[in-house]
C-alpha cells in the first residue's frame, strides 16, 4: 500500500500525443477513479504506471521512489486487465499463486496466502478449476484475487466490469468498493461509464484527450463541473447547455422542472416545448425545446414519473424553471465562470 | 417424393466428389503401397492386372533394402538432419517470430514479409553461393552441411508461420505475467511457449516434412553413400545402371513416408483445438 503520484507525465505514440501531461497524486488508500471516452488516453496512463509503456516525459512516484526506469516486476503494483489475462494453461490456484511464484514466497506462505486471498472473494471452490471452464464474474472474482494476493503497492483496474452483464455489473460494483475498503489498498480505476465513476470513486479525475479536466469527489464533479467537457460527459441525459452570444448556460436535467412544482427561491423561467417523452419506469425524460434559444438545440428536463403526461403535453409549451443556484455558466472557451 | 430425391442427388453429388478426391489424393500411395509388396516378375510382366497382386505378397524389396543397402543408415541420416534441423529452427525462429508479431506498426509487417520472401527464393538458385561457404567450411560431402544449409528456408517459412500465431495470442496474457513479477523473456517462456505448443507442434511436423522431402541440396552437397538422406539414398542409389528396381524404390519410399503420415493424423488435431480458452473475455 502506498502513494502514487504522477507529474506531467507525457506519452507520444509517433505522431499521436496519447498522454498530454497528466499530473496526479494519490494519497495512500486511496480509491481514484480516471473516467473518460475512449480513446482519451486513460488506459495509456494505467500502463504506464505498471510498467507496460515508458513515458515520452514526466515522472512517475510510486512510494517515495521514482520509478521512471524501475521495470513492472519491481514496482510492486498489480493489474487487472479489462479481459482479465488469466493464465489459460494454469488452475486457478495457479494462476492465484503465480505473483507469489515469481517473488520466490515460500511454499507454505504461498499455500496460506491463496486461501486468503480466494476466501476473501468467495472462490475457494474453484482452485482446481481452469479459466475457461468459469464464468465472467468468476473470472473476474479470480483475476482480482490473483491481483490482491501479493499485497500490491497500487491496484491498478482497467474496465473490469465491462464484460459482465448489466445486473452482475452492479453487484460487481459494490463488492469492489467494499473489498478495497476492507483491503485499504491504493486503487486506481479506468472506466468510460460514469455510473461506475460516481459509485466507485473517493474521487474522480476527468480525462479528455490526454489531460485531466477536471479531478474531485463525486459531488463536485457533477454539481460543479469545472468546464463544458465535464457537465456533459457526466450525468445522463447530460447537463443542459443553452448558447448564448458565444457564453453558455448549464443546467442539470432533474433540477428544470414545471414552475408549479416549484416553491420558493430565486428561479429563472423558461418557455420549454416538449417533443416527446422516453418513460424510464422511475422518472420521464421530455425532450424538446426552449423558446428563444436555439430551436436545434435539444433540453431534456427529468421529470418524476408521478407527473402525469398530461399535465405537460408534447407539443404544447409549458412555463419551466431552474433555481438560480442551480443554473452554471460558461465563457466562450468552455470554462466555468462564476455567472452574471 | 420431389424433396427426397432432389435431397438425395445432392448428397449423391456430394459424396461423390469426396471420393473423387480421395481417390485421386490416395492412389498414389496406394501404388506405393502394392508396388513394394509385389514380387519382381509381378511388376515386369505387362499381360498383369497392375492394380493388385498376381503373384503372392513378398517381403523381399524391403529384406534388399535393410541388408544389401545403406538405407537403414540412410533413415537415420535424415533423422539425425531432421531433428537438429527442427531444433535450430525452433531456436531462431520461436524469438524471430515473437518479435515480428509484437512489433507494431508498418516496420513488423514489412519484416515478416520480407522474411516469407526470402523462402520463395528457390534452392536452384541459392545452392550457388551456398556450395562456396559449404566448400569453406569444409562440410563437402558431408550430412553436416545439410543440417547448415536446410535452416536457410526452414527458418523464414516457421518464423511466418509461428508470427501469424503470436499475434492471435492475446498480450493480455503476457502483460499480466510481466506485471505479475516476470522479466519479458520469462514471460515469453512461461507463457507464450506453452500457449503456442499446437503452433509449436506443427512448426516441427512442418520443419521434419521440408527436411525430409528435400532433394537439390543433398543432391548438391553430398555424393558418398553413408552420408545420403533418404530421399537422395532411395533416388540414386537403388537405381542402377539405368534400371529403376520400383520394388525397392517404393518400399524405401513407404517406410520413410509412413511416420510422417501418422503424425500429421494424430498429432495436428489434438493439440490444434483452442487451447487459449478463458484467457480473456
Amino acid at each position: 500500500m502506498a502513494t502514487v503520484s504522477a507529474s506531467n507525465i507525457v506519452k507520444r505514440f509517433d505522431e499521436v500525443l496519447a498522454v498530454n501531461g497528466i499530473s496526479l497524486a494519490i494519497p495512500d488508500g486511496e480509491f481514484v477513479v480516471l473516467l473518460g471516452p475512449s480513446g482519451c488516453g486513460k488506459t495509456t496512463f494505467l500502463r504506464i504506471i505498471c510498467g507496460l509503456e515508458r513515458q515520452t516525459s514526466g515522472d512517475l512516484v510510486i512510494d517515495g521512489n521514482i520509478v521512471n526506469d524501475v521495470p513492472p516486476r519491481a514496482r510492486g503494483v498489480a493489474m487487472m486487465f479489462q479481459s482479465y489475462g488469466l493464465y489459460p494453461h494454469y488452475t486457478v490456484r495457479n494462476n492465484i499463486a503465480f505473483p507469489l511464484r515469481t517473488q520466490r514466497v515460500s511454499g507454505t506462505e504461498i499455500e496460506k496466502k491463496v486461501k486468503w486471498a480466494s476466501r476473501l472473494l468467495g472462490i475457494e471452490f474453484l482452485l482446481d478449476r481452469r479459466p475457461r471452464q468459469l464464468s465472467g464474474g468468476e473470472r473476474q472474482r479470480v483475476a482480482l484475487a490473483r491481483a490482491l494476493v501479493r499485497e500490491p503497492t497500487a491496484l491498478l483496474l482497467d474496465e473490469p466490469l465491462s464484460n459482465l452483464d448489466a445486473k452482475l455489473r452492479a453487484s460487481a460494483r459494490q463488492e469492489i468498493k467494499q473489498f478495497q475498503r476492507r483491503v485499504g489498498v491504493t486503487t486506481i480505476y479506468v472506466t468510460h461509464d460514469q455510473v461506475e465513476a460516481m459509485a466507485l470513486g473517493d474521487r474522480i479525475a476527468v480525462v479528455d484527450h490526454g489531460r485531466i479536466r477536471q479531478i474531485g469527489t463525486p459531488t463536485e464533479i457533477y454539481d460543479e463541473p469545472a468546464d463544458r467537457f465535464v457537465a456533459t460527459f457526466v450525468g445522463a441525459p447530460p447537463m443542459n447547455l443553452l448558447t448564448h452570444n458565444g457564453a453558455c448556460l448549464g443546467f442539470r436535467p432533474e433540477n428544470f422542472l414545471p414552475r408549479e412544482m416549484m416553491r420558493d427561491g430565486a428561479v429563472t423561467e423558461f418557455w420549454f416545448r416538449v417533443d416527446r417523452y422516453e418513460y424510464l419506469g422511475s422518472e420521464r425524460i421530455a425532450y424538446g425545446t426552449i423558446e428563444g434559444f436555439d430551436s436545434t438545440q435539444f433540453i431534456t428536463a427529468k421529470l418524476p414519473a408521478r407527473i402525469a403526461e398530461e399535465s405537460v403535453r408534447p407539443g404544447e409549451r409549458h412555463l419551466f424553471a431552474v433555481h438560480r443556484q442551480d443554473l452554471r455558466y460558461f465563457d466562450h472557451d468552455g470554462k466555468r465562470t462564476r455567472g452574471h | 417424393m420431389q424433396r427426397i430425391v432432389t435431397r438425395v442427388a445432392g448428397e449423391a453429388g456430394f459424396y461423390l466428389a469426396i471420393a473423387f478426391f480421395v481417390v485421386v489424393t490416395t492412389f498414389p500411395f496406394y501404388w506405393m503401397l502394392i508396388t513394394s509388396f509385389k514380387t519382381n516378375p509381378d511388376l515386369y510382366d505387362v499381360t498383369n492386372i497392375p492394380f493388385w497382386f498376381n503373384e503372392a505378397p513378398t517381403l523381399e524389396h524391403f529384406r534388399y533394402l535393410f541388408e544389401q543397402t545403406l538405407f537403414a543408415r540412410w533413415l537415420l541420416n535424415s533423422l539425425v538432419i531432421g531433428l537438429c534441423v527442427v531444433a535450430i529452427t525452433l531456436i531462431a525462429a520461436l524469438p524471430a517470430g515473437y518479435s515480428l508479431a509484437r512489433m507494431t506498426g508498418r516496420n513488423g509487417e514489412a519484416l515478416g514479409i520480407g522474411i516469407f520472401l526470402t523462402y520463395l527464393v528457390p534452392p536452384t538458385l541459392l545452392f550457388l553461393p551456398l556450395s562456396r561457404i559449404i566448400a569453406n567450411l569444409g562440410l563437402q560431402n558431408s550430412m553436416w552441411s545439410l543440417v547448415l544449409v536446410y535452416p536457410t528456408f526452414t527458418i523464414p517459412f516457421c518464423t511466418w508461420l509461428l508470427m501469424g500465431f503470436f499475434k492471435a495470442l492475446p498480450p493480455e496474457i503476457e502483460e499480466a505475467a510481466i506485471v505479475d513479477g516476470c522479466s519479458l523473456f520469462g514471460a515469453f517462456v512461461r507463457m507464450v511457449i506453452p500457449l503456442s505448443l499446437p503452433a509449436i507442434l506443427t512448426t516441427v511436423i512442418f520443419t521434419f516434412t521440408l527436411t525430409l522431402q528435400e532433394f537439390v541440396y543433398a543432391l548438391t552437397f553430398v555424393s558418398s553413400s553413408a552420408q545420403k538422406p533418404i530421399t537422395l539414398g532411395v533416388a540414386t542409389d537403388l537405381v542402377r545402371g539405368d534400371i529403376f528396381f520400383w520394388g525397392e524404390i517404393m518400399a524405401g519410399a513407404l517406410i520413410a513416408s509412413v511416420p510422417v503420415a501418422i503424425a500429421y493424423n494424430l498429432l495436428l488435431d489434438r493439440f490444434i483445438t483452442g487451447i487459449t480458452g478463458g484467457a480473456v473475455k
